[in-house]
């Protein structure tokens, strides 16, 4: 549990990481993302609660969870007087690496992230995604056994963001564990192992991509209905083709139907609607976005649990 | 042909040995940030030179402070004590800075020692003044100024200057990190700089003050350390100065390390 002053950021979280798992932490903006992850790295003491990275408990023993820990935030804090290069090694100075291999592991990051070219200039004149990813090398500088990625491709561009994914499978791959918080379902759904959906501070979800669409319903067959069509007899119509209950929206005339099979109910739908003559002037097929995930959580959200606890990287 | 492997040099985390690494490498890293910024360096060195030279030519003639040949020779201690404290200054914005890019959080997360990012910034801070200190002395020679107290004195006169800028510079790094805006803690700090240095003897006898401005100006620490510096530089009753400086100089790093320490460990961006 973490308040600040009156406001409860956290106040419901039960979570555990497997080791060498990536969990995937979604919400919108003030969901208390950024809060898990700072008071996880040792940033904030939790108020309440037990938090731990290997076995460690972050309250009572910081230093020995900043060891096994690598850490990259939301902004790019990087020293923009410092080259890259120079970046790197001091981190790697500070991180316990003696100098040759400060130097060794530096020219390594550099590499692997595609800094290699700009190594020798000042952070400052480096774009918004070379900062992001010099942010992302300085939090690998010391082989964490546990890696903490706070909305890691904000910013970058589409190239930026495949090789980061990449990275990131490979070093979920080689046993690091993960936690990564996104805004973006598509990037849980294709990094994490687990996801957990948080909103107000409190887990309102949890399970793999799979799960959590199948509680969203998978796809939505959208049907607008034309003027002078009746929605409802349009929803009676699809009756029995959805997985739930139709929304029926009178305001803009639209008829929205949870589907398991999109693709396959099509040719269904439209012999329906011929067969019943009522007309609709558009019909799409949509598949979840994170909005829908959330219309379809925060209705049912969980009460918030009265003990919080957060193993990261505990024992599968 | 042998396959280079990657060097594993590791180093003990833990104790003194630590602490001077860690200390060492945030020194190199603020010295660093001094020399990449072309503008920085030159308006830094220009700023304790125009000092130099405008309160010799400009207050020189009229002010004959009992006892000194030249106006030069009774100066340059009080311009020095004006141009650390100027220069410290800017270490209240550089932390506040730091807090505010997220770069302190960076730090708070790696398992360095907690006190080595501001034990670092202000020994970046005493070499950058130990050169400050060697360019005015010189400039101020070419004009006219002399040490009247032999070489051991003229040393123990850098070195106490340099004590008093590491004061000045762990006052300000606390500011820094209580102010938290960059352009708060610049404007701020200057703010506690000028009317310290102008009640004080840096650049008048204090005896030509109004009597409740000499009663300040009396216990003002700027005061009794410009005094040291001038004993050392002119000769004179240098120990019964020269202890007061000395004792100020440690009540105040006895205070603000400490706190500033504190300070720094339960701070975090936001």
């Amino acid at each position: 549990m973490k308040r600040f002053g009156r406001v409860t950021a956290l106040g419901g979280v039960d979570l555990a990481v497997p080791a060498g798992t990536v969990l995937g932490l979604l919400g919108p903006n003030g969901a208390g993302k950024t809060t898990m992850v700072r008071v996880l790295a040792t940033l904030l003491p939790p108020d309440a609660g037990r938090a731990t990275v290997l076995g460690l408990d972050v309250a009572t023993r910081p230093g020995a969870v900043r060891r096994v820990i690598g850490v990259s935030g939301q902004y790019a804090a990087v020293d923009g007087y410092l080259t890259g290069r120079e970046n790197l090694r001091m981190i790697g100075r500070l991180s316990g690496l003696g100098r040759r291999s400060a130097r060794h592991r530096a020219e390594e990051l550099l590499h692997e992230l595609d800094l290699t070219d700009a190594a020798a200039r000042t952070a400052r004149t480096y774009s918004g995604g070379m900062r992001r990813r010099l942010d992302v090398a300085a939090s690998l500088v010391a082989r964490p056994r546990v890696l903490f990625l706070d909305e890691p491709t904000t910013g970058l561009d589409p190239r930026g963001r495949l090789g980061l994914w990449r990275l990131i499978g490979q070093l979920s791959a080689e046993g690091t564990t993960v936690l990564l918080t996104t805004q973006y379902l598509e990037e849980a759904d294709r990094l994490a192992d687990s996801i957990v959906v948080l909103d107000h501070g409190v887990v309102i979800a949890m399970g793999t991509a799979e799960q959590l669409k199948a509680q969203v319903g998978g796809d939505r067959l959208e049907l607008q209905a034309s003027p002078g069509t009746d929605t409802h007899a349009l929803a009676g119509a699809m009756a029995g083709l959805g997985t739930g209950e139709a929304t029926i929206s009178a305001d803009d005339s639209r008829v929205v139907i949870p589907v398991a099979h999109g693709p396959a109910i099509l040719p269904e739908v439209a012999a329906r609607l011929a067969r019943s003559g009522l007309r609709v002037s558009d019909l799409a097929l949509r598949r979840p976005s994170l909005d829908d995930v959330f219309l379809a959580l925060t209705g049912t959200s969980a009460a918030p649990s009265t003990s919080d606890t957060a193993t990261v990287g505990s024992r599968r | 042909m042998t396959a280079t492997v990657a060097p594993r040099d590791r180093v003990r985390m833990a104790g003194p040995g630590w602490w001077l690494a860690n200390v060492a490498t945030i020194t190199g890293r603020n010295l660093h940030r001094l020399v990449r910024v072309p503008t920085l360096i030159a308006f830094a060195t220009a700023q304790p030179v125009l000092f130099v030279l405008l309160f010799t030519y400009a207050w020189g003639g009229a002010v004959r402070p009992p006892g000194v040949a030249r106006y030069i020779d009774y100066a340059l201690p009080g311009i020095w004590v004006l141009a650390i404290a100027f220069g410290a200054s800017q270490t209240g914005v550089a932390i506040a800075d730091d807090l505010a890019t997220g770069m302190i959080d960076r730090f708070r997360a790696l398992p360095m020692t907690r006190s080595a990012v501001l034990a670092g910034r202000t020994t970046a801070d005493a070499a950058r003044n130990l050169f400050v200190l060697a360019l005015m002395t010189g400039v101020a020679t070419a004009i006219g100024f002399r040490f009247h107290a032999g070489a051991t004195a003229a040393l123990a006169a850098v070195a106490l200057a340099v004590a008093v800028g590491l004061a000045f510079s762990w006052i300000f790094a606390m500011l820094g990190l209580l102010v938290r805006d960059p352009e708060s803690a610049g404007i701020g700090g200057l703010l506690a700089v000028i009317p310290l240095i102008f009640t004080s003897s840096t650049f008048v006898p204090v005896a030509t003050f109004p009597g409740w401005l000499q009663a300040v100006a009396k216990v003002n620490p700027i005061t009794v350390t410009v005094d040291a510096l001038r004993a050392l530089c002119l000769g004179g009753a240098a120990p019964t100065q020269v202890w007061p400086a000395l004792a100020w100089i440690g009540g105040l790093l006895a205070v603000t390390v400490p706190a500033a320490v504190l300070r720094y460990r339960r701070t975090t961006a936001r």
